[in-house]
């Protein structure tokens, strides 16, 4: 097993024993930083060598999955799950957008195994950050419901995930290979030991969830795992399409399959304050997430390399 | 010296609300404000600050009691439904009376 899954275990396993660990916030917030920033340059390099015509129909194709797995998840939220409304919109919302972490770790194992991918695919991440979160507020209020569109498109284009990513992506594409790589022995090199202080962190965080694993019940694990497996398959019938590589397609099951736990729970907390962020939270931190980064990314990879021969 | 008394408005809640609480109280009269980082526990569990989601913020206003009562009666009408939030006053006696 790759050593950072392992400091993400140590650290749910500290969590639990109730040890005093814990990273300064400040400390988090300069991993995650960096992480977002890593992410943006080696996809702003790569976009630097595409041309619009590639890369359109493929935006264009994430932006349509962004839109439509809230859509999906939604009435089973209501009917199966007999959430209320505002908070199987706000799951919903959660499950369509992405998880930058769990990207992070895609792209560890896709670097730890040799597996060539499409790099420009950070810009993937950026693209279903959003579409998700509009998703989300309207089918928790409904359009004609006044809602603050400007409060809220401030809230998300300029909240920290989105605004890094794209800042990164910019330098990237603008500087070139020649020029990051006078920037790399932080941003690249130094890529996985960031991490595995990340998934420490979030290991530390997703203990604090496993509490509420036993109040909200077994619907909630259910949706956490079967809901990525399903979008999972949905991302990798996209990415065939596309004509991604395989290992572009398993990344693209593996955003699909993420739920976010970043910019949709600060979106939703100000656009949908009547949700329970501890429901949503625990789905994505307590189930979600630590299921993508164990078994998930192995396995969509395993899955896309079956449908790849399949059709090939 | 010249002491004058005041209201020392003091806001709890969840790091989110910062920048929509911050407007609010300028519109409400306060003619400046304080920003903490803090965390705790209260009826909305742990507020570990941990991360972004699970963080407070303290927010203490020096205001006089007109404006202080009119930013409590806003925060409670508005926020305290669904947002982890306390909202407290004290008097304090401060040296400038026309900075506040």
């Amino acid at each position: 097993m790759d050593p950072i899954i392992l400091f993400f275990l140590f650290g749910v396993f500290a969590g639990i024993v109730k040890s005093p660990l814990r990273l300064p916030s400040q400390v988090y917030d300069f991993i995650t930083l960096v992480l977002l920033i890593a992410i943006g340059l080696k996809g702003g390099v790569e976009l630097s060598k595409l041309s619009f015509f590639t890369l359109l129909p493929q935006s264009l194709s994430i932006i349509a999955m962004g839109f439509a797995l809230p859509f999906i998840a939604y009435p089973v939220l209501r009917s199966l799950g007999r959430f209320q409304r505002a908070d199987a919109a706000s799951i919903a919302a959660h499950y369509g957008s992405v998880s930058v972490g769990t990207f992070a770790v895609a792209i560890a194992y896709m670097g730890a195994n040799n597996i060539d991918y499409e790099e420009h695919v950070a810009l993937f991440v950026v693209l279903l950050e959003i579409p998700a979160i509009l998703v989300g507020i309207v089918l928790a209020k409904g359009i004609k419901q006044k809602t603050n569109w400007g409060k809220i498109a401030n809230e998300v284009f300029l909240g920290k995930g989105v605004i890094l990513l794209v800042g990164g992506l910019l330098i990237g594409w603008v500087s070139g290979p020649e020029g990051v790589s006078s920037i790399e022995p932080l941003f690249v090199d130094m890529f996985k030991g960031i991490l595995a202080l990340f998934l420490l962190e979030m290991g530390l965080i997703t203990s604090t969830h496993l509490g509420s694993l036993k109040k909200y019940g077994i619907f909630l694990v259910c949706f956490g795992i079967v809901m990525p497996l399903f979008s999972s398959v949905v991302g990798i019938l996209i990415g065939f399409m596309l004509g991604l590589s395989v290992g572009g397609t398993a990344i693209l099951a593996t955003l699909a399959a993420s739920a976010s736990y970043i910019a949709v729970p600060a979106a939703m907390r100000i656009s949908v304050p009547e949700a329970n962020p501890t429901l949503s939270l625990t789905a994505s931190l307590g189930i979600t997430f630590p299921f993508n980064i164990v078994i998930g990314i192995p396995l969509y990879y395993y899955w896309t390399t079956y449908i790849y021969k399949l059709f090939a | 010296m010249n002491k004058s008394e005041q209201q020392l408005l003091t806001i709890i809640a969840e790091s989110v609300l910062e920048s929509s609480l911050t407007k609010d109280i300028e519109q409400l009269g306060a003619k400046g404000y304080t920003i903490m980082d803090v965390r705790g526990k209260g009826s909305k569990g742990l507020r570990n600050a941990g991360w972004d989601a699970s963080a407070n913020i303290r927010i203490e206003v020096i205001c006089n009691a007109a404006v202080a009562d009119a930013i409590s009666a806003h925060l409670q009408d508005k926020y305290y439904n669904d947002y982890a939030m306390v909202v407290y006053t004290g008097t304090v006696n401060v040296l400038r009376p026309d900075k506040f």
